[in-house]
């Protein structure tokens, strides 16, 4: 940090990230930042390198340069597990989840306790573990699936799944890829509620293509393009962007 | 009696009749020869229980499990050779009190790692340490990298291959291709007559159920469904907060150990240890009992490995030339036919008809079902 110079503490701050891949920039010299309890989306064309920012903050893709801090602490030179315990919580693209195991233990496993191998040993499904999955399952509306196997599941409720996989870790920094792709109307708006109702006390970081959804959820949008940020700001500036027009909202 | 830690109501009546079939059915129905010869069998169960966990539950396959099974056995062979080894016995060699084989090899000295298995303590632990580290070593150097899948299970025949070769050229420290022969007492008490046989059979008995308990109680543990959960989708779990690397290190280790232990065993009760259980081909075999069994069934891997034993057994007195290729064709039909193996077969066909006979008899309500995916209900 400069000295001399006191920023406002934002959640996450992206400075100079860059990432290539044998060459190609696929996030290129990128900077944003995300304050306490705002729902950012992310939009962009394809390949834009949406995802891949995503993949830099989680830990699944190590950056080229630049630096990632998460409450001040550098992410970039951290395990994938220790982004988590962090706070940082990611869910995939496509939904996944453990299709050989039943929703109760889906959720089970991801509720932050006994994460080490001996605490995998020991762990206890106690009260306070079934009380929780029992709360998370209504939220996500699969309270009466717990005992189903999640392969059973249909695509919007896989989704959902994975949602609540990731509200039971309780995230700071919740990271969603696409939450209601391939999602039915009904499902979208339930999806839409749920997300409204998850976002209180924590950060969300969202890609999502659909502009409806973008615009009932989004507190600000950051565009991207080709690895860089070609506008950001309130939906109403980001829409009316001559940019932004032209290379995505155009057609 | 029912839902513990241990195992759930099912998988007590199937631990109880392995148990009375074990125990009370073959020692009453085979002679001593035989019940030798099941003795030998059960050895590669310890190393399909192993595999159970390592592969059918994580999803890691390895080829190299004779390299913990000789490691295991040759550990037990080193102490039961030194007894065997007096200055008495050996009172013939140019150097009394040192194993033959060393003798042979113009070897002057009991080599420096030779000497701690004078003692029972130390070679007991060793059964159990020195695998488990070596597995440790392999896991952490392959899993904290990424390695996986069919490059693991290669550079784990890689191995096999390698200790084989090194057993083999060291001829005056581990007896070469002979292996350790002549194994005779156990701190004093002859292992070779039939009433220490049957013992000795008793006695692997029983530590084949402690580690059914154990493997039981790990698929039971939270674990279990990781190991489950990382078999599918390794990513969600890395992002659920685990540290992947560990849980796999964790379960290579456990399935190393058993497989010592099976190899001490095989020391012990069938009297010496050679390099013709360490190499490729017999580590293939034990993953082979294992598919047959069910890759995902505890005791199903310990019936396969009894069933193919006793088919290999059988077939290669009767027929030597053709029993290779009767491996080879029932782990093609396994893998097509029938992927979780017998225990598929069994959960498939028969135990939905014993449910339904019991149930029309007792005309209870059909409340419990056959268990065999991880039993998920919250218990309510």
């Amino acid at each position: 940090m400069l000295v001399g110079h006191q920023p406002k503490e934002f959640l996450l701050a992206v400075e100079a990230l860059t990432v290539s891949f044998d060459g190609f920039k696929a996030v290129n010299d990128l900077s944003f930042y995300v304050d306490e309890n705002e729902i950012r989306v992310i939009i962009g064309p394809n390949g834009a390198g949406k995802t891949t920012v995503l993949d830099l903050i989680c830990g699944k893709t190590k950056a080229t340069s630049g630096s990632i801090q998460f409450r001040g602490k550098e992410l970039t030179r951290m395990k994938e597990n220790e982004i988590v315990k962090t706070g940082v919580g990611r869910k995939f693209q496509n939904p996944s989840i453990y299709d050989d195991l039943t929703v109760f233990e889906n959720l089970e496993i991801s509720y932050p306790r006994g994460r080490s191998v001996f605490g995998a040993l020991t762990f206890t499904r106690d009260a306070a573990v079934r009380d929780r999955v029992h709360e998370v399952a209504e939220m996500i509306f699969l309270k009466d699936r717990l005992n189903v196997n999640a392969d059973l599941l249909s695509h919007g409720q896989k989704q959902w799944l994975e949602i609540g996989m990731l509200l039971i870790q309780d995230p700071d920094l919740l990271m969603l890829d696409e939450p209601v792709a391939g999602m039915s109307v009904s499902e979208r708006a339930k999806t839409a509620e749920l997300l409204n109702r998850i976002i209180k006390n924590r950060s969300v970081l969202v890609i999502e293509h659909d502009m409806k959804f973008v615009e009932d959820i989004a507190h600000k949008i950051t565009v991207l393009h080709q690895g860089q940020i070609l506008s950001e700001g309130t939906m109403e500036k980001v829409k009316n962007d001559p940019k932004v027009i032209e290379v995505y909202l155009g057609h | 009696m029912t839902d513990n830690r241990f195992f759930n109501r099912s998988e007590f009546i199937g631990i109880l009749v392995l148990a009375v079939f074990l125990v009370v059915v073959l020692p009453l129905t085979l002679d001593v020869f035989r019940l030798n010869l099941v003795a030998k069998y059960l050895t590669y169960a310890f190393v399909a229980l192993g595999l159970v966990i390592c592969w059918g539950y994580g999803g890691i396959l390895s080829l190299g499990q004779g390299v913990f099974f000789g490691l295991g056995g040759y550990c037990m062979a080193m102490f039961l050779k030194l007894e065997a080894s007096s200055v008495e016995n050996t009172k013939i060699q140019s150097t009394p009190g040192i194993p033959d084989f060393m003798d042979w090899n113009q070897i002057t000295a009991l080599p420096f790692f030779w000497k701690p298995f004078n003692s029972l303590t130390f070679t007991v632990a060793a059964i159990v340490l020195v695998p488990g580290i070596f597995a440790w070593i392999i896991g952490t150097a392959m899993f904290k990298r990424r390695v996986g899948g069919t490059y693991f299970a290669i550079i784990t025949q890689a191995v096999a291959a390698i200790l084989t070769i090194l057993i083999v050229g060291q001829q005056g420290y581990t007896g070469g291709i002979n292996g350790m022969t002549d194994l005779r007492t156990l701190k004093g008490w002859d292992i070779r007559p039939d009433h220490a046989k049957v013992v000795l059979y008793f006695f692997e008995v029983g530590c084949l159920f402690v580690c059914i308990m154990i493997a039981q109680f790990v698929r039971h543990a939270k674990l279990g469904r990781i190991l489950v959960a990382m078999r599918e989708k390794e990513d969600r779990v890395r992002f659920s907060g685990y540290s992947v690397a560990n849980f796999k290190i964790f379960a290579f280790c456990i399935a190393a150990v058993f497989a010592a232990i099976g190899g001490a065993m095989f020391a012990l009760n069938v009297g010496f240890m050679s390099p013709s259980f360490v190499g490729i081909v017999p580590s293939i075999e034990m993953v082979i009992y294992t598919a047959v069994g069910g890759r995902l069934s505890i005791l199903g891997a310990i019936y396969g490995t009894l069933l193919v034993n006793f088919a290999k057994t059988s077939l290669s007195e009767t027929f030597p030339e053709l029993w290779l290729f009767g491996l080879g064709g029932l782990f093609i039909a396994v893998v097509l036919a029938f992927p979780n193996g017998l225990a598929g077969i069994w959960g498939d066909y028969v135990q939905p008809r014993i449910d339904r006979l019991v149930s029309s008899r007792k005309s209870q309500p059909a409340g419990w079902t056959d268990s065999s995916v991880a039993d998920g209900a919250p218990a309510e």
